[in-house]
């Protein structure tokens, strides 16, 4: 029941926001229906909690503990973004830069990639869960390209050739891994796609097959979290989309895309016996981490910088999960989760001061501290938390993904700390200057929604200071399930 | 001793057929003429799949033939066709630099291919295994078309060619995929195109063309 509701409420609200999501009232109904998709994620968690692992659906879906916090995750900053888009969406109505028409596309493409990310994230087949995530890039195509600016059509089109390419990479992937699990499952029935069953039979699985599967996987997924060299559509979309969208795909998508790349590490590990996929994910995160710290220094504009930091972050995930373990793979986690919350948080104060100042690039954003303690202080905040400083959560996560890299490769620890050094440098820097200084901003016609700004943090806080015992066994389960090391 | 059998030779020479199609589509200049290719790539995975279902007796490989007949050779084929003649686009053909030279980049592709589909071709008991080496090909041939394609269209036709590459590739190895994973497929490559449908117009009406040319202004150092 809840399940059905979860998949139900978004997929039904893309339906009716995308015939009347034009209207005036259309932001509050978005708002409405992601609370709905919110409440239904708490009580699938609250039943998850007391029944165990639930397999629904004629086994089609499935919630496990690696999948139950990112869809309660997912559903919460769907709300959170839904409410900061708001008073946003109303005020780029109001400044011109949209008409009616486009909100409603807006509103009923919000909700489909809602229910998109929501089915890849609990499906138990592996083909659906392609078939989501390339229905996730389709929905968030036409959201880049909002604006119709000459700069905003080449975002979507390189997010939509690139992402496209990527995705048959990982059809293909989907396929070997089929051909080998159909072996030994059998052809008849569907069952060989089905996570459940593929992970009891992970050890007789052929190891060439899997092995060329997934190369194709990571590189296929890979390029949806935006792992270098594949991340070049990442920036471009972030910076040229509406600002919403930017959080969304940042906190949620590269989040889901991971997901995706993890569940296929566990079933080829399990069956390789080798060290290639955790390799792979190590040497391709560090080069992730690397090289956006380096690109950092090179951004003019800010929603370009901090998409930018999302490539680092993803890297550093990337790389905690191919060490694997108990202790990287919980910390892969946490950081998924507050990464997810401060860096949309970042957006979030972002998209208002741009809209002040009228401009993104970082050299016209000035003084934000002076006209809007709120945004400039929540800006300020959320770099701090995105760059690692204790008390946030971010410092817990990477402070733990040091000291095990310490232990497991201590080749790799001078080369991330170096680099997280850099972007500290880089973005720190940029940031100060358009929170402090003489100001440039105007008015807005509408009263900007922080709270989601500060609810964030907030959470990243608390995570950072205690992290509560149900939340941490979460965790753990979950850090096992992935296994490796 | 007796050869293969005739309906066995008949997928074979699909097969060939089928990456024959796809060094046309490497050196076709016509943006129509590529769509024809396509349709005609789609026409005969439709036969092949056909007559894999008449060998093997599996009724949902019938299904997906008759989902490829619908998609791959009415639908997608009109809707392009229909785009080209409301974009004006019909007369529209590419300069390509050096076709000598991306035919011989695509010969040796189709070495890389086989010897890429050697340990799954060792390890599959399909009927068709020694396409899967041809399905691998067509895969990377489409996208050295993507590749070296400066249109938009073209780059779009190169797309719809890999997912064909990736549908026999399926068929080849597995007898396809699971129905539901197949449809859905389909209806993301259905909604793709009709997604890039409204990008296109959206590109015209900012550029006065499809040349992606004028999409190259989003660099680092800007």
């Amino acid at each position: 029941m809840e399940f059905a509701l979860l998949l139900g409420i978004p997929l039904c609200g893309a339906l009716l926001l995308g015939l009347t999501g034009g209207r005036r009232e259309a932001p509050d109904v978005n708002v409405a229906l992601s609370l709905g998709t919110f409440i239904a994620a708490c009580a699938l968690t609250v039943r998850v909690l007391q029944e165990g692992n639930l397999v629904v659906g004629r086994e089609q879906f499935f919630i496990d503990p690696f999948n139950v916090f990112l869809v309660v995750l997912t559903a919460f900053v769907g709300l959170t973004t839904a409410v900061f888009s708001r008073p946003y969406m109303r005020i780029e109505l109001a400044h011109g830069r949209i008409g009616p028409r486009r909100l409603q596309l807006y509103h009923g493409m919000y909700q489909l990639f809602m229910a998109t990310m929501l089915v890849a994230l609990t499906t138990n087949n592996l083909g659906l869960m392609w078939v989501a995530m390339e229905a996730a890039t389709l929905s968030t195509v036409l959201l880049v390209t909002l604006y119709r600016t000459p700069a905003s059509l080449e975002a979507g089109w390189k997010y939509f050739i690139l992402c496209g390419v990527g995705i048959a990479q990982a059809l293909f992937g989907t396929i070997l891994l089929y051909f080998a699990a159909e072996r030994v499952l059998g052809a008849e029935g569907v069952s060989a796609l089905l996570w459940t069953h593929l992970v009891a039979v992970k050890t007789q699985l052929e190891p060439r097959v899997l092995s060329l599967a997934f190369v194709f996987l990571l590189v296929g997924y890979g390029t949806k979290v935006g792992l270098a060299p594949l991340h070049n559509w990442l920036p471009d979309a972030h910076a040229e989309g509406p600002t919403p969208i930017s959080a969304v795909l940042s906190g949620l998508l590269l989040n889901v895309a991971m997901y995706a790349v993890v569940r296929c590490k566990v079933l080829v590990e399990g069956s390789l016996h080798s060290s290639l996929p955790s390799n792979m994910l190590m040497g391709f995160g560090l080069l992730s981490v690397v090289l956006a710290a380096l690109f950092l220094w090179r951004q003019k504009d800010i929603k370009r910088l901090f998409a930018y930091s999302s490539i680092e972050h993803m890297g550093i995930v990337s790389f905690a999960f191919g060490m694997g373990g108990a202790v990287a793979n919980f910390a892969a986690l946490l950081h998924m989760t507050v990464h997810s919350l401060t860096k949309s948080a970042i957006f979030f104060a972002v998209g208002h001061a741009a809209q002040k100042a009228g401009s993104q690039r970082i050299e016209d954003i000035r003084g934000l501290i002076t006209l809007n303690p709120t945004i400039g202080w929540g800006l300020m905040l959320g770099t701090l938390a995105i760059l690692g400083l204790p008390p946030f959560g971010v410092f817990a996560s990477e402070f733990l993904i040091l000291t095990t890299a310490m232990r497991q490769q201590p080749w790799a620890t001078p080369i991330l700390l170096l680099a997280l050094g850099v972007a500290f440098a880089a973005i720190f820097g940029r940031v100060q200057s358009m929170v402090f200084g003489e100001t440039t901003a105007r008015r807005l016609p509408h009263q900007p929604a922080l709270l989601p700004v500060f609810a964030h943090l907030l959470l990243v806080l608390s995570l950072g200071l205690y992290i509560p015992p149900y939340l941490a066994d979460w965790y753990r389960a979950a850090a096992r399930l992935i296994g490796g090391g | 001793m007796a050869g293969p059998s005739l309906d066995l030779q008949l997928l074979n020479t699909c097969a060939a057929i089928l990456l024959l199609l796809s060094f046309a589509m490497l050196s076709q200049r016509r943006i129509v003429s590529l769509v024809n290719l396509l349709a005609l790539q789609g026409a005969l995975l439709c036969i092949a799949t056909l007559l894999l279902a008449w060998r093997t007796g599996q009724t949902h490989l019938y299904l997906s033939a008759a989902l490829t007949l619908a998609l791959k050779v009415i639908l997608l084929p009109w809707l392009l066709h229909r785009l080209i003649r409301r974009l004006e686009v019909y007369w529209d053909s590419e300069s390509l630099v050096n076709t000598a030279g991306t035919m011989l980049g695509g010969v040796v592709t189709v070495v890389f291919a086989f010897g890429l589909a050697q340990p799954i071709a060792a390890l599959a008991n399909t009927a068709m295994r020694n396409a899967i080496g041809i399905a691998v090909a067509v895969i990377l041939l489409a996208f050295i078309t993507m590749i070296t394609r400066r249109k938009a269209m073209s780059q779009v036709v190169g797309f719809l060619s890999m997912e064909n590459g990736l549908f026999f590739g399926a068929m080849s190895a597995t007898y396809g995929m699971p129905m539901i994973v197949e449809l859905g497929v389909a209806l993301d490559v259905l909604v793709a195109v009709l997604v890039l449908g409204v990008f296109f117009f959206q590109i015209r009406e900012q550029f006065d063309s499809l040349d992606l040319h004028h999409l190259e202004t989003l660099r680092e150092d800007q």
